[in-house]
């Protein structure tokens, strides 16, 4: 990799000495402090706990598919459910994140490499430990946590040792995140090329900068409740425990103190990648840059003050109820703006219609869709029938799998040639947008019909009424599965195998951050020695 | 080629058709379940209200949006303009949704306030949430002082498909709430281990319900009928099994019900100092644990360790009758293991002990007379 000449021809090779000759084998994944080795294992790393949820959640649909008990018992579908949460939110979408966020960040603003390299190496080594802990909580008596991915007290207190191996998965990976987040504010507020001011940073390094102040101010509550949940259990305090002075109501205030800015921890970088990709394939810079910061912005501070929207059902005052109602409803204003500008930027463009462009055309239909159910959710009295029933599971699908990960697709896609030098293969990679986009549909659509009809979420089992669109669902569900693998074919062959097409260093008209105009493809191990001028 | 396609497209024209019949028939149900009460009716047309807004808006965006992706597109040799920011658009496209929100919040404040509002109820009715099924005390108004639990009625056959499924499968109880049409209830919901929540989606309420504390909703149901919800918060492995089942009835045939169950709770009432036999104490502890224990100890005594232990040759079950006594009667904190002197008489306790003293390997010949248990509670 070293031998790649950097586009700037300053000779680097000769002033790395010895760190340019990384060791080899497994020792350098291991050792490596290199951002854009730490980039790639995490996106793997997601990749690999993504199959993993993956085939949890297949199991649930294949139990669903009919109604009564096929395949799995009560209990162990609980695990599924739980576990399948836990998995997908902490080990698949925030890790790829945070992976795209060490392969982009530094060439995006110019920096030769993250802040705190030696940190960035033992942020990523902590999550394997970490998704090993939580993935052997199946194995040990009792099982996996049964409690649901939000593991509400008391019913968490009940749980067996696997309960005390997830929160300690937690713990290390909220170690993780906040270690990540540091190492991502340092580097952006300190090693942006000479030049680029705050304002003129791309919308990507924005939307992280911000996801990082809201990680490292909640990932300490949600150590703080599941701390307590382990005191609950094993030492004699009574935090959730009426009969000891506690109160259960406060385990959901806590957690989704940490749960409403968790979500956007998780869909502010997809806003990011799409703020990337929708310019690039539309030739036309991003419409409202300075309004799209505001809107990130406010979306963030909104977050803190709306967390009782997932509770309206648990009997709160009237007053209260008013003001989470209408603090949520106002989060519509600036996601609404959001749509509006990337529209507002691909109107009179010159669009050509690439993956990376399929995918962000289709995170904006879908996501938005996502967006119309959480305003119907927001409305308190209409989510007194929906909470906890199908329909919530299909919001919140929407916004996570049409959001995030459609958005971690278009990222993929439109960066990999970069990373690899090597050209994806268009016609699968289209075959994977459409097959995704039209499997995730029949996945998640019916489910918003069952959730109105009435039925409740983390059943094993349901009256035979909903089998009609559960059966749908379920026939989906296989594809969408089925269809990720493609994209895993697609990915090794242009990264592992080295296959396809040589990549220019600019394959995208209409890309014109640094990455793409002060450097060649692949990317050479070491970047921006000489921090480029922006003007 | 072309006979193919002919069959082809005649195979899609008959799923469409099946599809749309289909679409037809209740199986299909798209929207809410017809509502019963004010409230309710209010949540449909609150739903209704953001389904048109909602459609409006997508029209025009996903309008502006596919138009554009029709129109400015390279292939059709489109130029890109370089335009990237326009006060006037942002401020106005930031004010008009801020509008249709105040729109949107006008009728729901309404509905939030109608339906916090539980005051001067006719009959108050406690809802307590139980791992797995419901206890309802009626507190107040007629039939004050019946109080009963309600417990799912789908065979275990028919969940394991063995035998086909009823009509209501899984919605089915033995002893459903009785309330008169017409009438304000207000209901209590609290729980005795975890949280659970009461649903009944025709009424349009869903409150949750918490161990160790107490809190209330309310429904007038203005049509007779018997109306089924389940369960909406996780609360352990039989969340799925525990429904509401609501029957609403005419206020003569509810004096009439309140009569009947005053009888037979008078009839019920048995003689806490009646000595029983060992026998007699099994055979009916055997259906009392069949009841209430099998679902996590199983039938067999071995439970599921390490969240459900067994009985079968455990300590509190072959040792101290005092202390399998109090573990039954007030159950163990921090564990599944719930109270329950509450939900079961002293002669249904002193059954359910012998039986597992004296079930499975548990030989013990131990009796537990109904007076040991009066005795032991405080
Ligand atoms: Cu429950």
């Amino acid at each position: 990799m070293s031998a790649v000449i950097d586009t700037h021809g300053h000779g680097h090779a000769a002033e790395h000495g010895d760190h340019a000759h990384p060791p080899s084998g497994l020792m350098r994944w291991v050792t490596t402090t290199n951002h854009k080795d730490i980039g790639t294992m995490y996106l793997w790393f997601a990749f690999t706990m993504l199959l993993i949820g993956g085939v949890l959640a297949l199991t649930i649909r294949a139990e669903l598919f009919e109604p009564g008990l096929q395949i799995v018992t009560p209990e162990f579908f609980n695990q599924l459910t739980t576990m399948h949460g836990l998995i997908m939110v902490f080990g698949a979408i925030m890790p790829a994140f945070v992976g795209f966020a060490n392969w982009q960040i530094p060439m995006m603003i110019g920096a030769p490499d993250m802040a705190f390299a030696r940190m960035n190496n033992w942020s990523f080594w902590l999550l394997p430990v970490a998704g090993s802990l939580l993935i052997a909580s199946f194995f040990v008596p009792g099982g996996a946590p049964a409690a649901g991915w939000t593991m509400y007290a008391p019913l968490s207190i009940q749980m067996g040792p696997g309960m005390d191996l997830s929160i300690f998965a937690l713990h290390i990976m909220g170690a993780s995140s906040i270690m990540g987040s540091i190492n991502i504010i340092t580097t952006i507020l300190n090693m942006r090329a000479p030049g680029m001011t705050l304002m003129k940073m791309p919308m990507f390094v924005w939307t992280w900068l911000i996801t990082a102040y809201l990680l490292i101010a909640v990932m300490p509550v949600l150590a703080g409740a599941i701390t307590m949940t382990l005191t609950d259990r094993h030492f004699g305090t009574s935090f959730f425990n009426a009969a000891g002075g506690g109160d259960p109501v406060m385990f959901q205030h806590i957690f989704w103190f940490f749960g409403h800015p968790e979500v956007y921890i998780m869909i502010l970088p997809a806003f990011g990648i799409i703020s990337q990709v929708i310019p690039a394939f539309a030739r036309k810079p991003l419409f409202g840059y300075a309004s799209m910061v505001y809107a990130t912005s406010s979306i963030a501070i909104l977050s803190f003050i709306v967390w009782a929207h997932h509770m309206f059902t648990v009997g709160l005052p009237t007053a209260g109820l008013l003001f989470f109602m209408y603090s949520t409803m106002l989060i519509a204003v600036p996601t609404g703006v959001k749509v509006f500008n990337w529209l507002a930027t691909m109107w009179r463009g010159s669009m050509t219609f690439e993956t990376p462009m399929l995918f962000a055309v289709g995170f904006l239909f879908v996501f938005t869709m996502g967006g119309f159910t959480g305003l119907m959710l927001a409305i308190m009295p209409v989510d007194v029938q929906l909470q906890d029933t199908y329909y919530v599971v299909a919001h919140f699908h929407y916004v996570l799998v049409a959001g995030s990960l459609f958005a971690i697709f278009a990222g993929t896609y439109f960066w990999i040639p970069k990373w690899t030098g090597r050209m994806y293969d268009e016609t699968l990679g289209k075959w994977h947008f459409w097959l995704s986009i039209v499997f995730f549909n029949i996945t998640f659509f019916p489910m918003h019909f069952l959730g109105l009809a009435g039925m409740p979420r983390r059943v094993p089992d349901y009256a035979s009424q909903f089998t009609n669109f559960n059966q749908i669902s379920s026939v989906g569900a296989f594809g969408f599965g089925l269809s990720q693998l493609l994209f895993l074919y697609i990915v090794l062959k242009c990264s592992v195998f080295g296959k396809g097409e040589k990549a220019p260093a600019r394959p995208w008209e209409g890309a014109d951050t640094l990455e793409w105009t002060h450097l060649p493809s692949p990317a050479p191990y070491h970047s921006f020695h000489e921090q480029p001028e922006v003007k | 080629m072309n006979s193919n396609l002919g069959r082809l497209t005649g195979l899609t024209g008959g799923l469409m058709l099946a599809l749309y019949t289909g679409l037809a028939s209740a199986a299909y149900r798209v929207n809410f379940q017809p509502p019963v009460t004010r409230i309710a009716g209010e949540i449909y047309n609150l739903h209704m209200l953001m389904m048109y807004v909602i459609l409006v808006i997508f029209c025009i965006v996903f309008g502006v949006m596919f138009y554009s992706i029709y129109a400015h597109r390279k292939s059709v040799g489109h130029k890109a303009a370089q335009f990237h920011e326009n006060t006037t658009v942002e401020i106005i496209w930031t004010v008009i949704p801020f509008l249709i929100l105040i729109g949107i919040a006008w009728p729901a404040t309404k509905t939030v306030i109608d339906f916090k509002d539980t005051s001067n109820p006719d009959i108050t009715i406690e809802a307590t949430g139980y791992q797995w099924k419901w206890g309802y005390d009626y507190l107040k108004g007629e039939g004050k002082g019946i109080s009963f639990l309600s417990t799912l009625t789908t065979p275990q056959d028919q969940i394991h498909n063995l035998e086909p499924k009823d009509k209501h499968y899984l919605l089915e109880v033995d002893n459903p709430m009785v309330v008169p049409v017409g009438k304000k209830v207000r209901v209590l919901t609290t729980a005795e281990d975890v949280i659970h929540s009461f649903w009944v989606p025709a009424f349009g309420i869903k409150q949750d319900a918490f161990p160790g504390f107490v809190r209330d909703t309310w429904f007038r149901a203005d049509k007779e009928g018997t109306y089924r919800g389940q369960c909406a918060e996780l609360c352990g492995k039989n969340h799925g099994f525990m429904p509401i089942v609501v029957k609403v009835v005419s206020q003569e045939e509810y004096t009439q019900w309140v009569a009947e169950q005053k009888k037979k709770a008078s009839a019920l009432a048995e003689d806490p100092n009646k000595q029983w036999t060992l026998a007699d104490l099994q055979a009916r502890g055997a259906k009392v644990y069949a009841a209430n224990c099998a679902a996590c100890h199983q039938a067999t005594g071995k439970g599921l360790p390490p969240t459900f232990p067994a009985l079968d040759g455990s300590k509190i079950a072959t040792g101290d009758k005092a202390a399998h006594i109090n573990r039954v009667l007030n159950g163990k904190p921090g564990t599944a293991m719930v109270a329950f002197g509450k939900q079961l008489s002293d002669t249904d306790i002193a059954a359910v002990i012998t039986y597992e003293r004296n079930a499975w390997g548990n030989k013990t010949g131990d009796m537990v007379q109904p007076a040991e248990v009066k005795a032991a509670r405080k």
